[in-house]
């Protein structure tokens, strides 16, 4: 949409000037604690201290990382945070899609009374589900273990929602004639329904992954032991055990942000977009 | 689109499953739109998840609020007890609901003017914008305890950025200007943790502002343009209500995630001394603490309801009154 493109040639030049002098100091702000978590996460002990502060730090202490890196076992959090968020993801995405699927394009009895009730049940805060959860969980004998960890976020009434509004949009003659060659109602979904919807399984697979990765109060409620921790709650404990020592609580900063700053710097359509698409429920 | 060979690989299986006896069973083999088995089997795995996971726990949830149980011993029935303590007798739940309510008010309207004003930047047409978008976006995909942990040393009060420049303004204007103790003052303590969430995620509505301007379109501006309307008139009558039900969709959703504050209060004030937990506790938090700091689980309970029930009624609210502010252009199709 571009209101200035009419503007005579002058006048653009130097608005466009001005508007990226603007952008540019957005952009600063925002980088800003980016920048002072890297500097800081590089310099020796002593330069933390100093006044004034300073941005490039004298000699790059490297060690920081490899110190922050040895004082809690970051790999494991990293496998755990992996392994978890990938399969909430496939489960959810799993889970959701088939009953998005009976939704939207079959017909049984209580089908509008079920769906009214999973539309009601996005209403409903986590904060509300956390202790009942908990309780749950801890019957189940899945306590500080990857079941309490995956399978509860695994459900999602919002994912389902989302997806058979996207199903609700694709046209009922492809299931007819499918259903004419024989076609079994899996085969629809799998075969027909779910390539067509590509881009919203992407954007929803990407929402599902991030919102896993960077959960925080369920992972810190269901684990207890350093080997079951996911990245944000296996941070959360370092800082406690390390709060004054800055450059290696932001080295360790470092190493829980930059793996997912990259995937984002080359694949950053896809995040903002299936952020967006998630976000405003699928419209 | 699939390939030939994927598509008969599962054909192959799909058959496989169709004609087994199971599948048989459950006339997956003679399948028709009325067939209701094959539609509840498409439900079944969600279903059982949602029952387990959501209808049941906040059912369980909402009996437990009425219980008083300490996880080992046997819970007693105390009827609205829970409730009648809350918001008689707890000192802290009026704080808490009163941070609450302070960060909501700071927060959700920071983002959405920060997020309306970037997109409008953003949504020139001038070429290399793309970057900033980019750029604005970055905290949104970042972990929440990270950017807490950066955000408390950035605040910190003797070694921070933040107290650096407010000494070097002290030093350049001969003023006498200490920083406060940002994370463990009671005064400062909320609006520094708002800062921390606003950064975090005015991206997001950045990105949400962006796609509802995109609808507007151009030739409202061109006319406007053409009756002499100025930048800040076309932006007053123009943009704002023809944007107004993107707004209107952000300050609910906006709302209800500022209503549930945790990690950022959480990460950013409970370590490092101090101890300012009555400034910054918010709602979610104070669940926290009472479930699994003092193992009040009824109490805890409680409070979640009373949470939803502030939600729910705000939101009712805000979809009862839209009329008076969101404009929805008229159908005429």
């Amino acid at each position: 949409m571009s209101t200035e493109r009419y503007s005579p040639p002058g006048q653009f030049k130097w608005r466009s000037a001005a508007l990226h002098i603007v952008l540019i100091i957005g952009s600063l702000i925002m980088l800003l604690p980016f920048f002072w978590m890297l500097s800081t996460s590089l310099k020796e002990p002593n330069e933390i201290f100093t006044y004034p502060p300073t941005w490039i730090p004298e000699t790059l202490a490297w060690k920081n990382y490899q110190d922050a890196l040895t004082a809690m076992p970051f790999d494991r959090f990293y496998f755990n945070s992996l392994f978890v968020a990938a399969a909430v993801m496939i489960i959810q995405v799993f889970t959701s899609s088939l009953a998005a699927f009976a939704f939207a394009r079959l017909r049984f009895k209580g089908r509008d009374t079920i769906f009214l009730i999973y539309l009601a049940a996005l209403m409903i805060p986590f904060p509300v589900l956390l202790i009942p959860n908990f309780i749950i969980v801890v019957n189940l004998d899945w306590y500080n273990t990857y079941w309490a960890l995956i399978i509860p976020p695994a459900f999602s009434a919002f994912s389902t929602f989302l997806l058979r509004q996207h199903f609700k949009t694709l046209p009922m003659d492809l299931d007819e004639a499918a259903r004419m060659d024989g076609a079994s109602a899996l085969r629809i979904w799998w075969n027909i329904i779910m390539p067509m919807s590509k881009t919203a399984i992407a954007a929803i697979s990407i929402f599902i992954f991030l919102n896993t990765w960077n959960d925080f109060l369920w992972p810190l409620v269901v684990t207890n032991s350093e080997e079951m921790r996911t990245v944000p709650v296996g941070l959360n404990s370092f800082q406690g055990q390390y709060n004054v020592r800055w450059n290696l609580l932001m080295a360790a900063a470092v190493v829980a942000m930059l793996p997912v700053l990259i995937v984002y710097a080359f694949a950053q359509k896809w995040f903002i977009r299936g952020i967006a698409i998630s976000g405003m429920g699928g419209r | 689109m699939s390939t030939k060979t994927q598509d008969i690989q599962t054909s192959t299986l799909t058959n496989t499953i169709r004609q087994s006896a199971f599948g048989r069973w459950l006339g997956l083999d003679r399948w028709n739109p009325q067939q209701q088995s094959v539609a509840y089997l498409f439900l079944l795995p969600s279903l059982l998840g949602f029952l387990l996971f959501v209808i049941l726990p906040a059912l369980g949830s909402l009996a437990l609020s009425f219980f008083e149980w300490k996880l080992t011993n046997t819970p007693t029935y105390v009827g609205l007890d829970n409730y009648v303590d809350l918001l008689t007798k707890d000192p802290i739940f009026p704080l808490v609901l009163g941070n609450t309510i302070f960060y909501v008010f700071a927060i959700v309207p920071m983002q959405l003017i920060i997020g309306l004003l970037m997109a409008v930047a953003l949504n020139t047409g001038l070429r290399g914008l793309g970057i900033y978008r980019v750029i604005y976006f970055m905290p949104v995909v970042t972990n929440v305890v990270a950017a807490a942990m950066v955000f408390q040393w950035l605040f910190n009060q003797d070694f921070g950025l933040v107290s650096s420049w407010v000494w070097q303004f002290a030093d350049a204007t001969g003023w006498n200007v200490q920083p406060p103790n940002w994370l463990a003052d009671p005064f400062w303590s909320k609006p520094t943790v708002a800062v921390l969430t606003v950064w975090k995620n005015v991206g997001f509505t950045m990105v949400i502002y962006l796609a509802g301007l995109q609808g507007i379109p151009e030739e409202l501006y061109e006319a406007a343009r053409v009756d002499g309307a100025n930048a800040w008139n076309r932006f007053r009558n123009i943009t704002i209500p023809l944007v107004s039900p993107t707004t209107f969709f952000l300050l609910i959703i906006q709302m209800i995630g500022a209503f549930q504050l945790f990690a950022e209060p959480f990460v950013m004030t409970r370590v490092g001394g101090g101890e300012p937990l009555q400034a910054t506790l918010s709602i979610v938090y104070y669940i926290y603490q009472n479930a699994f700091n003092y193992q009040k689980m009824g109490t805890a309970a409680a409070i979640s309801w009373v949470l939803f029930g502030i939600i729910f009624v705000i939101t009712v609210f805000q979809l009862r009154f839209q009329r008076r502010w969101v404009h929805y252009e008229v159908d005429e199709s």
